[in-house]
């Protein structure tokens, strides 16, 4: 018999005013009685509504039903099946709109918790199964992947399963792509991408780090040194500004460079040499999952005040609803249907304060959500030294650039099918790259998709 | 890691190294840069590529001291190694085939990158002048190297101790008015003299390319760090640049946008320098 709870067992979390001063994982984890009492409320339906949520198929009933018998290890094997990188969805995937949205459970009473479920069984690997990763026997066909990002590593680890030899190139100095330079050590800890990172190495992956594909080597070149397919999962690319005045004024930063300098360059670690604003008041404009790590990174830097400025309502808000909640139990304070018109400079240029108007909800607009519309006379103020623009970002030309045949859309997005075949023979992408900034699952789905296209294509040559 | 296999000191605060990296110097070009990091607490810095050999499969940087990184690299010897070395970054620099005659402008260290741009041109058949701006004499870099690769080499001396007395702007504006036909200038330097420069030669229409030198974090494409204002648009130096058109500069904002860090970079130098004796660990 179910456990049939109408809520899900609570995760235990740091609390909102000590977490709030450090960079220690907010939410702590499931204990194996806690995963077991939440497994215990899974029904699992025979139809399987919340794998068709998932963007790589985990096969979520099988291993919920291992966890609730105490079959940890196997649970492990059953999501590793599909899944390259379990302790960082468990973490990061928006299962609101995946799996959970989909669970039976949630119709009447909270769906039951796949996200901390996965967690736990990942992290319980980490900790108590056999790290020893078994290498799997080669098939003599070579594949290149740019960028060690979700998509990318996800198709690295689909690929080295089935017997390819895989090289991933990274242009930064470490392996993660968005999981070490953007999303927080409170949200997602680094040693935990790389482990996962190491098992990918163990699985005979190679991992070049300070490689710039498009520079180094041309993807055309790859291919003269014996790679049969490329995929591309080289990211999101450049930062979008707002186009107002007073953003070249100091104390102005793009989400990207901020969180950068917080992740990737570890400024918030005594020790490392990287320089970042001492901030007192931070507007961080914009309603995205990067938008909420922003404003938590700097409050935790210090900021007294620490403003979310999103143009719509919070029911257009895009971000996972855990990190909104989150934000607001940490004292972020969310100024809403709200948008910048300008950014005021003191007599030495640094931010001084962000002008702003008010907006209202208007007809739905090409992306369905209603268009947020000036309200005329609204203009106010607000005191902040720092705004950090998290607005979208645009992608990187080098790629594109460098590869003749390999076409792009009117944004500079590359083009490519279903399966992530691109318009060059051979070539395969997704991930942001193709998207645009979107989810580090919806990217791992595309990295896994591809892999399975680029298997075909390579098998259908011989 | 990247083994250093020659360092040498220009002066007393500018040092050469000649770093292993065979896939960068295999494609590098005039005018693109590195990335480097000393050490896992360590800043990533970018630095123009001074000079490659594609054979010896080596990288050329010349650098000034002037901060913590700089510092702690320069506290590098022959045979060790650098943790971090990334490159070739950035567009070359682009010279139409129709230009013929060049004057190349180096202010200070910026010399150490203007010589190259000298060479390359001059090896490619051009007419090359030169135009070195230091402090004093006793900062004078490469100049038997510069004097090798240009049609005339002129050093200026901000205090008269070497060359002429004067600034690099002077000198252009002389080799102008006594009836000099530059069909492009290059100027690679202080921010501030790169932007007098232009100045000079914006009223007799002279091409003129400047390399410019940002904040920067990752240097490929994804902080917007870099961003400068080019023709009223921004522009990410690390991936549009670090060329760009020098009539179409905003260096104002530039300069400005490069003081951000000062403090927090003088406390880390201080740090560097005084506590640790410019070693990291003990």
């Amino acid at each position: 018999m179910a456990n049939m709870a109408l809520k899900k067992v609570p995760m235990p979390e740091q609390a909102p005013d000590v977490r709030n001063k450090n960079f220690a994982e907010v939410a702590e984890g499931y204990t194996a009685e806690m995963a077991m009492e939440e497994a215990s409320r899974c029904l699992g339906c025979k139809h399987k509504p919340c794998v068709s949520g998932c963007p790589v198929n985990v096969h979520i009933p099988e291993f919920i039903a291992k966890v609730a018998a105490g079959d940890f290890a196997g649970a492990y094997q059953e999501i590793a099946l599909t899944n390259a990188l379990p302790a960082v969805c468990g973490r990061v995937c928006p299962q609101e709109t995946q799996c959970e949205g989909k669970c039976v459970r949630g119709i009447k009473g909270e769906p039951v918790g796949i996200g901390r479920l996965e967690r736990f069984v990942a992290d319980w690997q980490m900790h108590n199964g056999d790290s020893k990763v078994e290498k799997p026997a080669g098939n003599g066909h070579k594949v290149a992947i740019v960028g060690a990002g979700p998509a990318g590593l996800t198709c690295a680890g689909d690929l080295a399963k089935m017997g390819y030899q895989v090289t991933v190139y990274e242009a930064l100095h470490a392996a993660g792509g968005v999981l070490i330079y953007g999303i927080p050590e409170f949200r997602l800890p680094k040693d935990i991408v790389a482990a996962e990172v190491g098992k990918l190495e163990q699985m005979g992956v190679e991992i070049k780090t300070d490689w710039i594909i498009g520079r180094v080597e041309s993807i055309d070149e790859l291919f003269e040194q014996g790679y049969e397919a490329v995929f591309i999962g080289s990211g999101a690319g450049l930062p979008s500004f707002m186009g107002i005045p007073g953003e070249d004024l100091l104390g102005v930063y793009s989400a990207n460079e901020y969180l950068t300098r917080i992740n990737l360059m570890k400024a918030y670690k005594e020790g490392y040499d990287t320089p970042i604003a001492r901030s007192k008041a931070v507007a961080v404009i914009g309603g995205g999952n990067v938008a909420m790590d922003a404003a938590r990174c700097a409050k935790r830097m210090g900021a007294e005040q620490v403003y979310i400025v999103y143009r719509r309502s919070m029911e257009e808000l895009p971000a996972r609803a855990e990190e909104v909640h989150h934000a607001m139990e940490e004292g972020i304070v969310f100024k809403l249907l709200n948008n910048p018109t300008r950014i005021i400079g003191d007599e030495n240029g640094r931010v001084q304060a962000m002008e702003c108007v008010e907006m209202e909800l208007g007809e739905p607009d090409a992306s369905g959500r209603r268009r947020p519309i000036v309200k005329e006379g609204s203009e106010f103020t607000m005191e902040v030294d720092t705004v950090i623009m998290s607005i979208g970002t645009s992608p990187n030309p080098l790629i594109r650039s460098t590869t003749p045949g390999l076409e792009a859309n009117k944004h500079g997005c590359l083009i490519a099918q279903e399966n992530g075949a691109t318009t060059k023979e051979g070539v395969y992408a997704g991930g942001d790259a193709v998207t645009g900034a979107a989810t580090v699952i919806l990217a791992m789905g595309a990295g896994k998709t591809a892999a399975e296209a680029i298997d075909e294509y390579i098998k259908s040559k011989e | 890691m990247y083994k250093i296999v020659n360092k040498r000191a220009l002066n007393s605060t500018v040092t050469l190294m000649e770093v292993e990296a065979p896939h960068i110097a295999k494609k590098a070009k005039a005018g693109q840069f590195i990335i480097f990091r000393v050490d896992e607490q360590g800043e990533r810095v970018p630095l123009t590529i001074a000079d490659y050999d594609r054979e010896k499969g080596t990288v050329t940087i010349i650098f000034q001291i002037v901060g913590a990184s700089t510092k702690l690299l320069n506290d590098l010897n022959v045979g060790d190694s650098i943790l971090d070395f990334v490159g070739p970054l950035g567009v070359p620099t682009h010279v139409d085939p129709d230009v013929k005659r060049v004057c190349v402008i180096g202010g200070g260290v910026g010399n150490a990158i203007a010589y190259p741009q000298a060479k390359a041109l001059h090896n490619a058949g051009l007419q090359v002048d030169m135009i070195a701006g230091f402090r004093s004499k006793d900062i004078v870099i490469l100049e038997e190297e510069m004097k090798a690769v240009t049609d005339h080499l002129y050093i200026m001396t901000d205090d008269g101790s070497y060359g002429e007395k004067g600034l690099v702007t002077n000198k252009l504006q002389e080799l102008i008015d006594v009836g000099n036909q530059y069909d492009l200038v290059i100027a690679i330097g202080p921010v501030i003299m790169m932007k007098f420069v232009a100045a000079t030669t914006k009223p007799h229409n002279i091409k003129t390319l400047v390399s410019l030198n940002p904040i920067m974090v990752d240097g490929t494409g994804m902080c917007g760090g870099c961003r400068v204002k080019v023709g009223g648009k921004m522009k990410f130096a690390c991936v549009d640049g670090p060329d760009f058109d020098g009539h179409e500069v905003d260096f104002d904002e530039l300069m400005h946008r490069n003081t951000f860090y000062k403090e927090q970079e003088g406390q880390a130098r201080e740090h560097v320098c005084h506590l640790t004796g410019g070693k990291r660990h003990g």
